[in-house]
């Protein structure tokens, strides 16, 4: 019995998907074809890695606009206190307007500018930024 | 409920240097007998003003750090309001700020001995695996 399982199993691999439809009818032909199936979808899965190569491209391509990645001042220097105090570092967060920066811009972590942006607006309530217009 | 708070005040800047003192021993006292007390005074200068103030361009900046509660802070706060040469000021509590950026210290502080192990045994190993190798070769 093992021999003969054995012996027609390479003949229908090998064949063209007729000889397959053949075997069918018998359920341990029809169970081995789908022992191979998870085979089958291993590949698949393979291609699931693929699909997620197709995601580089895009960056690729948007290396084309090269842009250096925005860091956060405060992450890179290990900057944790931020004080109203120190007026010449939140200067570099002002505008020439008077406003405050966004984080789009400056790329300051969103913690960070949150802390910023009330440093910034205590320094403005004790005189040391201005509210509107270039410090006097 | 002992917290501390930063007290920045800017005093008009034709105010003499003798003024300044007795004003700032008198706002000493004040926080003394509503319970507080004045940790530092720290006198930072005349300043060009952000912006006018009061009609004036430029202030003497002060910094006090208080230790008391609300109500030190409260009684402060109204002295300086009715207090003339005054013309502005800004309270801010820096306790739990401080008790955050401890936090931060020591943790970092954890980390860098954790590192700095590491990094000390390695030299060792190397040392010791490079004589091994030199009688190997020879």
């Amino acid at each position: 019995m093992a021999d003969e399982t054995k012996a027609p199993a390479p003949v229908a691999a090998g064949d063209a998907p007729a000889p397959r439809e053949a075997h069918a009818p018998s359920p341990r032909f029809g169970d081995r074809p789908s022992g191979d199936r998870p085979g089958g979808d291993r590949p698949r899965f393979g291609g699931g890695g693929g699909g997620r190569g197709p995601g580089g491209p895009p960056r690729e391509g948007g290396r084309k606009f090269f842009r250096r990645k925005k860091v956060c001042k405060f992450c890179v220097e290990k900057i944790e206190n931020i004080n109203y105090k120190d007026y010449r570092m939140l200067g570099q967060f002002v505008a020439e307007s008077g406003k405050i920066v966004p984080r789009r811009l400056t790329g300051v972590c969103s913690p960070h500018q949150h802390r910023l942006s009330n440093a910034i607006k205590q320094a403005r309530n004790i005189a040391l930024l201005p509210f509107a217009g270039r410090a006097s | 409920m002992n917290r501390t708070y930063e007290l920045m005040f800017i005093v008009r800047p034709d105010m003499t240097d003798e003024d300044l003192d007795k004003l700032i021993s008198t706002l000493q006292s004040a926080v003394t007998s509503a319970g507080g007390s004045i940790k530092t005074v720290e006198k930072m200068g005349k300043r060009r003003l952000a912006y006018t103030v009061r009609k004036f361009h430029e202030g003497v900046y002060i910094l006090l750090t208080v230790e008391g509660g609300g109500a030190v802070m409260h009684e402060l706060e109204r002295r300086l309001r009715v207090t003339e040469p005054v013309i502005k000021f800004l309270t801010v509590r820096i306790d739990e700020e401080q008790k955050r950026l401890d936090k931060i210290k020591s943790l970092r502080d954890a980390r860098k001995k954790v590192s700095a192990q590491p990094a000390a045994a390695a030299p060792e190993e190397a040392a010791a695996a490079a004589p091994a190798e030199t009688p190997a070769t020879a």
